[in-house]
Parts: structure tokens; sequence; C-alpha cells
């Protein structure tokens, strides 16, 4: 049996109350004091002065740029204007990222709380909560817990009796990546093409239906209410110099202890990924962790001891992103990686800006051919300055970030891509061009059990004499391999001249 | 229908309701219970968390063990759905993991009933704020 020995490396602020209340019962999150940080703003501070609390935390925002939540509270609470808007962004997109939907199906009043704040920090009296309609369990959750904070007199009308108002609504988003920008968002919300635009104007000034809005993310909202009720030196004392607090990853991969975990600043890669994470699966080698989903990028093993907040994973070439973080072992393919997620963006570009409809398809088109066996060294330099051409021209962040998996698998990982064109073998055993499956005529007792199990009928054979796998029929399915009980069939990674 | 008009009362509401709690833990209150915490975010629901749940209030009913069986969220042992916690009057939480009915079972028969530990604990590996 296992037993705890060190002193955890993981600190819950932000999953405080996740699995620890009933998320549909209000009284059970009283006591874990629920709305007491409304209730301390509403009567100890003014706006400003609970603005200045968050400035001087340190907090900033955890949807992935990383900009002070402070600073954007204040500019909001200083554009002048008969309404405004607390969005809070729910549209969690990254593959693989699922800390939003936990806080929300966790601890949906930790966010109404901290909207509430917001809007008598900035001067609003209505929240949206924009959340993607794949997410129907954090909906159904998100509207038990307001309306009963409606029925208790915790959100609505005159507030705690200190006549302040705000009510929450929620937006159904349908699920597209790029509405997670906040311009495309607002646009969304306002029953538009879900399509980013400049910035400036920035919400702040003029956001949802033109007035000013402050958007922040699920994992920000959670921050808010233990900064005011411990105070921002306590929050401040947390992280490192330029990123304060802590953040929440959702671990996926090839890691044994796929989980959702909450680390402060600083943190190295190697304590969550063989600590917290319990190591890579079946004690294979590690490769890569790839954070910041499709916007970011990849860190190796060189990146393993840097302690990980916002300017450190920028210099490694990746970002902190909404905090998915994806673990890659040996029998991954880098250039794979890469034709994944741009294949995602090809998908989720909403075609208002050249540089990222059509640039993206070209870079997607080159690295399937890479991946095919059919690039030429040509190719890598086209993918870097195509790569540079989207980054500069490309109108959201969207676009802009779009190549950064490009960058970085090139960056980390040159030799493999050199490997794909040149010598065409896939190291990773994972593009199915490069390789094929050879049976050992000594090994192969003839058994049949391969060529029974083959869907696509690629395995010919005589009763009890050796079999033959024919690898231009052979799909790579591998299920071959597994119903070998005598370790006869084993790949190739020099790929056979296809006649 | 509750109604909070002011912080004050806001804070007395929150003591009642710790001090109720506080009697389900007191193992010499004769209103003692077992309590149970079931992960049903949309991740446990996937992996059977509901099946669980409804065997874990079937059961102990049946059984007749006092307790109180609730959902929760998201408790952050993804690898080890369904995971429920379970917290004996007096006693520190202990989280168990891969809990199926077989394992439920194990649980009532074992922990609850006679305190000792069964297969399948996970040690909690953080820390929170209080």
């Amino acid at each position: 049996m296992e037993t705890p020995v060190n002193k955890p490396k993981q600190l819950r602020i932000a999953l405080r109350n996740c699995g620890m209340l009933d998320p549909e019962n209000i009284a059970e999150s009283i006591v874990r004091d629920a709305y007491q940080a409304l209730g301390k703003v509403l009567k100890e501070y003014s706006p400003q002065e609970c603005i200045n609390i968050l400035k001087q935390s340190g907090l900033r925002g955890r949807g992935g740029a990383g900009f002070p939540t402070g600073l954007k509270w204040e500019i909001a609470s200083k554009s002048k204007s008969d309404q405004k808007y607390v969005v809070c962004n729910a549209d969690e997109g990254d593959p693989g990222a699922f800390m939003d939907r936990s806080i929300l199906e966790g601890d949906p009043h930790s966010v109404l709380e901290a909207m509430a704040i917001c809007g008598y920090c900035i001067g609003a009296d209505k929240g949206l909560i924009y959340i993607r309609a794949e997410y129907p369990l954090a909906i159904k959750r998100l509207k038990i817990a307001i309306s009963q904070a409606m029925e208790w007199g915790l959100l609505g009308k005159n507030i705690l009796g200190s006549g302040f108002n705000f009510e929450i609504k929620l937006c159904y988003g349908a699920g597209a990546f790029v509405c997670g920008e906040e311009t495309a968002l607002i646009h969304s919300m306002e029953g538009k093409r879900g399509e980013p635009t400049n910035k400036p104007p920035f919400p702040a000034t003029s956001g949802f239906m033109k007035k000013p809005t402050n958007v922040n993310n699920v994992e920000t909202f959670a921050n808010i209410a233990p900064i005011i009720l411990k105070g921002p030196e306590w929050f401040s004392s947390i992280g490192t110099k330029n990123s304060k607090g802590t953040k929440v990853f959702a671990l996926a991969g090839k890691i044994n202890h796929v989980g959702l975990i909450e680390v402060p600043m600083g943190t190295s890669l190697r304590e969550i990924i063989y600590e917290i994470g319990g190591g890579i699966k079946e004690n294979k080698k590690f490769k890569a962790v790839q954070t910041g989903g499709p916007s970011g990028g990849c860190l190796t093993e060189k990146h393993l001891d840097t302690p990980i907040d916002y300017e450190n994973l920028i210099a490694a070439g990746s970002m902190m992103g909404s905090g998915g973080m994806i673990v890659m072992d040996e029998n991954d393919c880098m250039v794979s990686v890469a034709k994944f997620y741009l294949d995602f963006i090809v998908g989720e570009s909403c075609g208002k800006c050249t540089p990222c409809r059509v640039g993206n398809k070209r870079l997607y088109e080159i690295l399937e051919r890479i991946t095919q066996g059919k690039g030429v060294m040509k190719d890598l330099d086209k993918l870097k300055n195509l790569s540079y051409i989207i980054k500069d021209t490309a109108l959201c962040g969207l676009g802009q970030t779009s190549p950064n998996p490009v960058f970085s698998t090139l960056e980390n990982f040159y030799d493999e891509y050199y490997e794909h064109v040149v010598e065409k073998k896939c190291r990773a055993g994972h593009c199915k061009n490069l390789f094929h499956y050879v049976i050992n005529e000594e090994l192969c007792v003839g058994c049949a059990a391969c060529k029974r199990c083959c869907p696509v009928h690629a395995i010919t054979g005589e009763k009890r004499k050796p079999h033959y796998i024919d690898s231009n029929i052979c799909i790579r399915c591998n299920e071959c391999i597994e119903k070998c009980s005598f370790d006869a069939i084993s790949i190739q990674l020099e790929p056979k001249i296809l006649v | 229908m509750t109604h909070i008009k002011s912080l004050e009362q806001l804070t007395s509401k929150r003591d009642e309701l710790k001090s109720n709690l506080s009697r389900l833990d007191d193992p010499n209150n004769s209103e003692k219970k077992v309590q149970i915490k079931v992960a049903m975010a949309t991740c446990g629901i996937a992996s059977g968390a509901r099946t669980t749940m409804d065997f874990l209030t079937a059961e102990l009913s049946k059984r007749n063990i006092p307790s109180v069986v609730t959902q929760t969220g998201c408790m952050g042992y993804c690898y080890a759905e369904p995971t429920i916690e379970v917290k004996l009057p007096g006693k520190e939480a202990v989280i168990f993991g891969y809990v199926d009915t077989k394992r439920a079972d194990e649980i009532i028969e074992k922990y609850i009933k006679t305190g000792e530990l069964t297969e399948g604990v996970i040690p909690r590996n953080y820390d929170t704020i209080d």
C-alpha cells in the first residue's frame, strides 16, 4: 500500500473545492466560504481598492496570454459607459485540456462569486458565461448554481444589503476553437459569425454590444476569492518573480497518472511528470511534452528542469496556454505531432484572413508529404519560411501562433525531419508509409493466427508453412503483431520499395 | 427559503451549516454518519461513477450503516476513476480509486465496518488552502 512520503508538490487554489463539495448544493459551498469574499469586498472595499489588491497580488490571466488581471479590470473600470459587462470565457478548446470544465463542474460558485466581484469593481451589473455546448454537465450545474445563488440572495438585486445588483446569464458556443479569442467570442455572443477583429479597440473599451466588457478565463476567476480573503501578499508569496500563484494543468498522454493537477508557478517539468504524474507509461523513454495546445510548442528533455512560468515557457519556444500538457514518449513521431496540430488548425481557422486560411493548409500539405516519405530537403526551408509569413501576417492570435508546433518541432527535432526526408525513415515507427512488417521465416510456425485477424487479407501462406505479408495491401494496423504468439512478426523501419 | 441579506447573516449561516456537519463527524454523537463523496464530473460518470454511487446508496441503507452519499466534482485522479472519498466519523478522509461495485462492496465490508484499509487507496498528493 502506498503512503505519502514527501511534502506534496501540488497546491490547490483554483481547485480548492473541486472534489470537496456537492456542486449542486449551495449550502456545501457556503460552508467552504463561498461568497465571503464578495461580502467582504461589498462591505469594506471601494472598487479601486479591490482592483489594487488584485494588482498587488500579481495575478495574471490564466487563459494563456498572461495579461495582468488587475490592470485589465482597471482599464474596464475607467471606461465610461451606462452599461458594462463581465464575461467569463469558458470556451475551452485545446485538445487534451479539461481544466475549465472541471472547475465549472466541481465548484461553479467560485466563478459566479468572482464574476460578481468583477462586476462591482468595473461597474457592471450583468455577467455572461460563454460556455461551449459540448459541456452539458457543466451547463446544468451552472444553471443550478445560478438559480440557487439568486434564491439565497447572493446574486440578483441588492446583494447582501449593499445596493449592488448583479445577474449572470449563459451563452452557448457551438464549439469553434477561434471563439476562445475574445473578440471572436464577443461576436459569437452577439449572434454574429465567430470571427476575430483587430485590436484596438480592446473589449475593455468596446466589447459586447459595443459596451466596455471585461473578459476573463474560468481559472482566473476561480483564483479571485482566495486572494481577497487571504490577502495579496499571501498570493504573491507563491510562484516566481513575474508569475505568481499556481497553475492548473491537465496531464494527458503517455503518462501513468493522467489527471488534473495544480502546482505553484516555478515547478519543474521533471517534478510534474515523474513525481506527480508517476512517470512515463510502460517505463518508456520521455521524448517531449506539448504545452499550450495548438498555439504552443514542445518541451524536450533539456527543458525538464526549467521552472515553469509564463516567461520561461515563451523562452523555451512554447507557451503557457490554458494548461493542457500532453506527454509523448519515444513511440511518438514529432513530424506527425506537428501534422496533427496543423490538421486541427486547418479545421478551426475561421477563414477570414488568407495567411491562416491558405497558409496553414499549405503547411499541412508539406507535412503530409514528409510523413508519406515524399518530402524533399527544400520542403524543410519552405516550412520554415511559410511559418514566418503566417506568424507575421495573420489577423488574430489563432493564426499568429498556428505555426508554433512547426517551429518548435523543427527546432527541437530537426533530425527527425531530416530522417523522414532523406532516409525515408520514421524512427518512432509511426508514419505508415515509412515502415513495413516482415515475418521471420524461421520463427513462423504457420499457425495462421495473423492471417485470420488481418482485416485486409494482406497475409498469405499455407498451413504450417511460413507466411508472407504483402506490404502493398497492408494498412499497418498492428493487429498481426499483437496476435502472433511466436514473436515472428517485426517492424522494419527501412521503407520497402513498393512495386 | 433562505434569503441572506448581509455579510453577518452569511457568516452565521456558514457557521450553522458547519456545526451541522461537525455533528455528523463527531464519533460520540448519536447523529454521526459515514460521509462518502463520489467524484461525478463528466470524466467520472463516463467511467461508471453513477453505478458506483447508486450501489453505495442502496447497499449502505440495506446494510443499516448511517451514511450520506453525495456527488462532488473532479478530484483530479483521472487515471483511477471512479474515485470516492470516505470519511469515517472523527477520522481523516481516505480516497479510493478504481471503485467499481466489487471494490465498493469491499470498502463497505472492510473499511467502513472494521476500519481496515482495502486495496486502491490513493495518497492525497496535494496541499489546499484553509
